[in-house]
C-alpha cells in the first residue's frame, strides 16, 4: 500500500463560505443493468446503503452510492477499502456484461461549507439551485464553469464536488473566485 | 437559452450542459449507393422556420445521445424522446399538431 496522494494538498479556503479541498476519497464506478438484482446485491454488499433511483443518492458517514446514469453507479467508501469492493463486485458480476474499475485516483473532491454555500455554486453551474428543487440528498451531473462535475447537497449549508482530476486546480480557482469575500449575491436569502 | 429535458435521467439541462447533434432521423447512404443518395446524406438538411427534430448528447451529465423536437422560431420545445427509434414517436407527433396544426417536416406530420 502506499499513501495516497491527491491532485492538490487538502485545505480550507476561508471565502464567504469555505471551500475545502479534501483527501483522497475511495470511488469505484460500477457500470451495467442497474435492474439486475446480481449488480443491486454486490453494491449494497460493498456499500450498505439503499440503492438510488434515478439520479438519486444514499450517502451516510464517507460512504455513498449515486446514480450517474441509466447504466452507471458512482460508489464512494474509503480509500483503503477500494481493492477489495472491486474485487467482490467483479467476482459477483463474472460472466454478466459489467464493468467495475477503481477510479479514486481520477477524480477530485472539494467540499462548499457555509451558510451562502449555495451562493458559490449558483454562480459556476446553471443547474438550478433553488432550495426548494435541489434541497439536502439532491444529486446531480452539470457543469462548473467550463468543465464537468457531479454535485450532492448533503445539508443546506454543504455541498460536495466531484470532477476529474485533471482539471482540480482549474476547479479550485473557480470556487475560491465564486466564494471571495464581498462577493455574495444573495439570491437566495429570504 | 434553451432547456431540454434528458429522457434518460429527467434532468432538465441547459444547452450548454448539452453537445448539439444537428438534424435527427437521418438515414445513412454509404457504400454502394448512388453518389445523389450519398450526397444527400452528407450535405442536404433541413432549414425549417418552426418545427425542427434535432439529436442532442447530455455531454455534462449522463452521457447519452436523445431526440429533442422544437420549433425553431419561437424556442418552443414540444418534447424529448429516445435515441433508439427511427421516426418522431406518435405522441409527440400528437403533442406538435395541437400547437402546429398542418406541420410537416421531411414528409413526416
Ligand atoms: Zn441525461
Amino acid at each position: 500500500m502506499y499513501d495516497p496522494v491527491g491532485a492538490l494538498q487538502p485545505g480550507t479556503y476561508a471565502g464567504f463560505a469555505e471551500v475545502q479541498v479534501l483527501p483522497p476519497q475511495g470511488m469505484i464506478v460500477v457500470r451495467g443493468d442497474l435492474s439486475d438484482g446480481a449488480l443491486q446485491s454486490a453494491v449494497t454488499a460493498a456499500v450498505p446503503l439503499a440503492m438510488p433511483g434515478q439520479t438519486g443518492a444514499s450517502f451516510e458517514n464517507g460512504r455513498g452510492i449515486f446514480w450517474m446514469s441509466p447504466d452507471e453507479l458512482l460508489l464512494m467508501c474509503p480509500y483503503a477499502e477500494v481493492a477489495g469492493h472491486v474485487d467482490s463486485i467483479g467476482k459477483a458480476l463474472a460472466g454478466t456484461h459489467h464493468l467495475v474499475a477503481d477510479i479514486s485516483d481520477a477524480r477530485a473532491v472539494f467540499a462548499v461549507d457555509g451558510v451562502d454555500a449555495r451562493e458559490v455554486l449558483g454562480k459556476l453551474t446553471p443547474a438550478d439551485l433553488a432550495p426548494s428543487v435541489f434541497g439536502p440528498g439532491s444529486f446531480r451531473r452539470t457543469r462548473l464553469a467550463q468543465v464537468p462535475a457531479a454535485v450532492l447537497c448533503e445539508t443546506d449549508n454543504r455541498f460536495v464536488l466531484v470532477c476529474f482530476r485533471s482539471v482540480a486546480g482549474y476547479v479550485h480557482e473557480l470556487l475560491k473566485t465564486a466564494a471571495i469575500p464581498g462577493s455574495e449575491v444573495g439570491y437566495w436569502r429570504d | 437559452m434553451l432547456i431540454l429535458t434528458c429522457p434518460y435521467c429527467g434532468i432538465e439541462a441547459d444547452e450548454t450542459e448539452l453537445s448539439p447533434g444537428g438534424e435527427a432521423h437521418l438515414k445513412r447512404f454509404g457504400p454502394g449507393s448512388t453518389d445523389e443518395a450519398f450526397e444527400t446524406y452528407l450535405f442536404h438538411r433541413e432549414n425549417p422556420k418552426g418545427v425542427h427534430f434535432e439529436r442532442w448528447r447530455h455531454a455534462m451529465g449522463c452521457g447519452k445521445w436523445f431526440h429533442a423536437a422544437r420549433c425553431t422560431v419561437t424556442l418552443e420545445v414540444f418534447g424529448t424522446y429516445s435515441a433508439q427509434v427511427t421516426e418522431p414517436p406518435a405522441e409527440i407527433r400528437e403533442k406538435i399538431t395541437t400547437k402546429r396544426p398542418g406541420w410537416s417536416w421531411r414528409g413526416i406530420e
